[in-house]
């Protein structure tokens, strides 16, 4: 009964999955396929779309992990969480430095960052990310030179950095102006002071009456001195209050505010990945086309619309893969595969079901109807009860930011909601199909013929049911 | 339609066998040979490119480096993969009270790569992790909590999904009896793999471990799904035949679909890498183990409780008169 909905629903079905082999199709399928007369390149560049790569994670593109954790001095007071913020600022500031996409940088609980770079060794990344921050106050001496501002605590000669600042600076107005109000910790109000003086000592306007202060290298603030500050003080000259935030942010951030210790950390080398992917490729490759003959085998023609099916599962999984975008890892392909097996199963209990309606003498479009029927509350149960298991170990892994079950949890929850709508609709839309044809006569081809061995299940499947 | 449960003491015995056999292998220490996400330590591949390195000789130059405690096993042509104690390659992410710019720290990881460059020629650090042990205490804790909670979870949803019938609680409970009993072949398996191969337990075993859950509680549903029809059919079938029956009609489609599963993990431990084998191990072993399960356990169990199986065992032990006759229908 090939009705005009059947037909919408196939059309549709054959539309979307067209768009999603385009979707996924590789930049160079010369590594995952055989043959090289294959499409290649990322294909046509609209404006500035391009379409996108497969996201993939660090076990699968090579690069290094690293989990860092606050490690406050037994006398610090202050506010970890805040310090935290803080100091995930400075780190993603210090790793985009190094250039590469991609990177991220995350808050953990338990006090932690996790930091993800992909395409670096563990000793580049620890070394970016422990760098020395430098937040430097500079002066000009008399020769109009920059030079880092000092004072003299104990006889000796001490440069007023980062380290002398609280991390509490914060946007505020003087009068009309926009400022940013600063404390100083330790000696920093000694080192300020006498900083200070020095610069008063010259006359407005000229250069050694300036006060800079630079962040790695690079000028975030330049002030003349208006007068002897020490314990705490004001910066003023910004434009607007947003400019005064952004001071303060920087100021606040200029250095790790807490110290941090490793306490994990993963490296995995490029080329390891890259074969990692070749060949869990490859495998899934060989595990489809097993997968799809013993369908054919076993279930003959609705095994070949459920390998067609399959297909159709294939490529739209990938798809969502590539637009959410999800990163996939080495747990992630472990989750499609088992994905595929629960997208077949939902057709293997559809055509079970189906063959016990043919072999009790229906005909195919009732066979079909009452086939899915009783099929759907088992697939609906087993799937449920798959897709909550997923919600606790995603909650899980984002709590704990153990990002490997995360990454499982997504990409099989992914997987069986896709499965469900590829075994009821796209496998049901494509037997439909069939309906009305010479093909659904013939029930050799749907393995439901009446033979001995048929017909004593007939008897066993009355008697029980 | 193949007479299930009364042979369920046959099922459950050898169920049995397992679990025994599973237990005093997790009894014998090593318990299970933890990997360095459990114990804190660092492991790192080595691919030597310059010339072929013995195993022996990498153990000679690991102890010459100060690491006489590192375990070493082959992980591919002239690759190895090595472990250690914690090294203290990560250097305290700090500057806090930096004076000025800090030289990079040499991580211990790098040194030893230097000596055994030396000593072997060019060589390729393939991965390095290093996990301290403040993390791999909780990663176990973690684990466990997610592994509960799951199950808890699930008791309860097919609690509800089975509120119709008669004691739904109860194929909630078999359900995950089933679940953790797959879970503890698995833990078994790899508790005797790790004393005869030193195969460990890491990250990517729990992944798998919760794949298992997954496939295991899937497949007991849709033999208690078929359970519910029957049940809800016919409310006077005699219990024992609406399992035998269930069972028979969804034999065909438990063993294609484990079938099918197992088609594509054998495809990935033939050709996929070897850092995902211990993986499909589990899974391999795990998808075998849940299909017998929702078979042999988890629709038994429903069964020997419907009959008062346990109850009986007691009677019987001490020395009381049966209630009524023991026959049971063929």
């Amino acid at each position: 009964m090939r009705n005009t909905s059947t037909l919408a629903l196939f059309f549709g079905v054959l539309a979307l999955t067209i768009f999603a082999v385009a979707v996924v199709w590789p930049s160079d399928p010369g590594r995952y396929l055989p043959g090289d007369f294959w499409p290649q390149g990322r294909g046509l560049k609209i404006g500035d779309y391009e379409r996108e790569t497969m996201r993939l994670g660090l076990d699968l593109r090579g690069g290094a992990y690293l989990v860092l954790e606050a490690d406050p001095p037994p006398t610090y007071d202050g506010d970890i969480n805040k310090a935290l913020d803080g100091a995930k600022d400075v780190i993603e500031r210090r790793v985009n430095s190094l250039g590469v996409s991609e990177a991220e940088v995350q808050k953990a609980s338990g006090n932690r960052i996790v930091v993800s770079i992909p395409g670096v060794s563990l000793t580049d990344a620890q070394n970016q990310v422990g760098r020395t921050a430098a937040l430097q106050f500079k002066v000009y001496n008399e020769n109009g030179d920059l030079v880092p501002a000092t004072g003299v605590v104990n006889g000796q000669t001490i440069a007023m950095t980062g380290q002398y600042l609280k991390n509490n600076t914060y946007p505020t107005t003087q009068g009309t102006l926009h400022a940013v109000a600063f404390e100083t910790t330790g000696i920093g109000s000694q080192l300020l002071e006498q900083i200070t003086s020095k610069a008063l000592s010259y006359p407005a306007g000229a250069l050694p009456r300036y006060l800079l202060i630079y962040l790695d290298e690079q000028e975030i603030s330049r002030a003349q001195v208006q007068g002897v500050i020490s314990s705490n003080g004001v910066i003023t000259g910004q434009t607007s209050f947003t400019d005064s935030q952004d001071l303060s942010r920087l100021l606040n951030n200029g250095a790790l505010p807490i110290p941090l210790k490793s306490i994990q950390s993963n490296e995995v080398s490029a080329t390891l990945g890259e074969d990692s992917v070749v060949d869990s490729v490859h495998a899934g490759e060989v595990g489809l086309l097993a997968v799809a003959l013993f369908m054919i085998l076993y279930y003959r023609l609705p095994g070949v619309l459920a390998a067609l099916a399959l297909g159709v599962y294939t490529s739209l999984t990938l798809m969502v893969f590539k637009l959410w975008p999800v990163t996939l890892t080495l747990s992630g392909i472990a989750a499609f595969v088992l994905s595929v097996g629960m997208a077949v199963d939902a057709n293997i209990l559809i055509f079970e079901r189906m063959k016990e309606e043919l072999r009790r003498g229906r005909t195919l479009n009732p066979a079909i109807d009452i086939g899915f029927r009783r099929a759907w509350t088992s697939i609906r149960d087993s799937n449920v009860s798959t897709l909550m298991t997923c919600l606790i170990l995603y909650w899980f892994g984002n709590q704990f930011g153990a990002s490997l079950v995360k990454g499982f949890a997504l990409t099989l929850a992914i997987g069986v909601g896709i499965s469900m709508f590829s075994a009821i609709t796209v496998t049901r839309t494509f037997l439909k199909m069939v309906v009305g044809s010479p093909l659904a006569k013939n029930h050799w081809l749907f393995n439901a013929e009446e033979t001995a061995s048929s017909s004593s299940a007939r008897t066993a499947e009355t008697r029980g049911g | 339609m193949l007479d299930f449960a009364g042979k369920r003491w046959y099922y459950l015995g050898f169920s049995m066998i397992f679990f025994i056999v599973a237990a005093v292998a997790l009894a014998i220490p090593p318990h299970l040979r933890a990997g360095i996400e459990f114990t804190a330590g660092s492991s790192f591949t080595m691919e030597f490119t310059a010339r072929e390195v013995k195993q022996d000789e990498l153990r000679s130059a690991m102890s010459d480096l100060g690491h006489s405690e590192a375990r070493i096993q082959g992980a591919g042509p002239n690759t190895y993969l090595i472990r250690t104690k914690e090294l203290q390659g990560a250097p305290r992410v700090t500057d806090a009270l930096a004076e000025g710019p800090q030289l990079p720290q040499e991580g211990e990881i790098d040194r030893i790569t230097e000596g055994l460059r030396e000593r072997f020629g060019d060589l390729n650090r393939k991965d390095f992790s290093t996990v301290s042990s403040t993390v791999s205490s909780e990663i176990v804790k973690n684990a466990t909590l997610a592994v509960l909670f799951a199950s808890v979870a699930i008791v309860l949803y097919i609690w509800w999904a089975f509120r119709q019938l008669p004691k739904p609680f109860l194929y909630g409970m078999a359900a995950v009896l089933a679940l953790l009993h797959d879970a503890f072949v698995i833990l078994g398996l790899f508790s005797i793999l790790g004393k005869w191969r030193g195969t460990e337990v890491d990250t990517a075993f729990i992944t798998a471990l919760l794949t298992v859950i997954g496939f295991s509680v899937h497949d007991t549903i849709v033999v208690f799904d078929r359970i519910r029809e029957k049940v809800t059919h016919d409310p006077y079938i005699p219990f024992e035949e609406a399992v035998n029956a269930s069972l028979t009609e969804t034999l065909a489609r438990s063993i294609n679909t484990s079938f099918v599963v197992v088609l594509t993990v054998v495809a990935m431990l033939l050709i996929g890498g070897v850092t995902i084998r211990n993986f499909l191990v589990v899974l391999l072993v795990g998808i075998i183990s849940g299909t017998y399960s929702s078979i042999g356990i988890a629709s038994q169990l429903m069964v020997a409780w419907e009959n008062d199986d346990i109850g009986r065992f007691f009677r019987r032990i001490l020395g009381r008169e049966e209630p009524e006759a023991e026959a049971e229908p063929a």
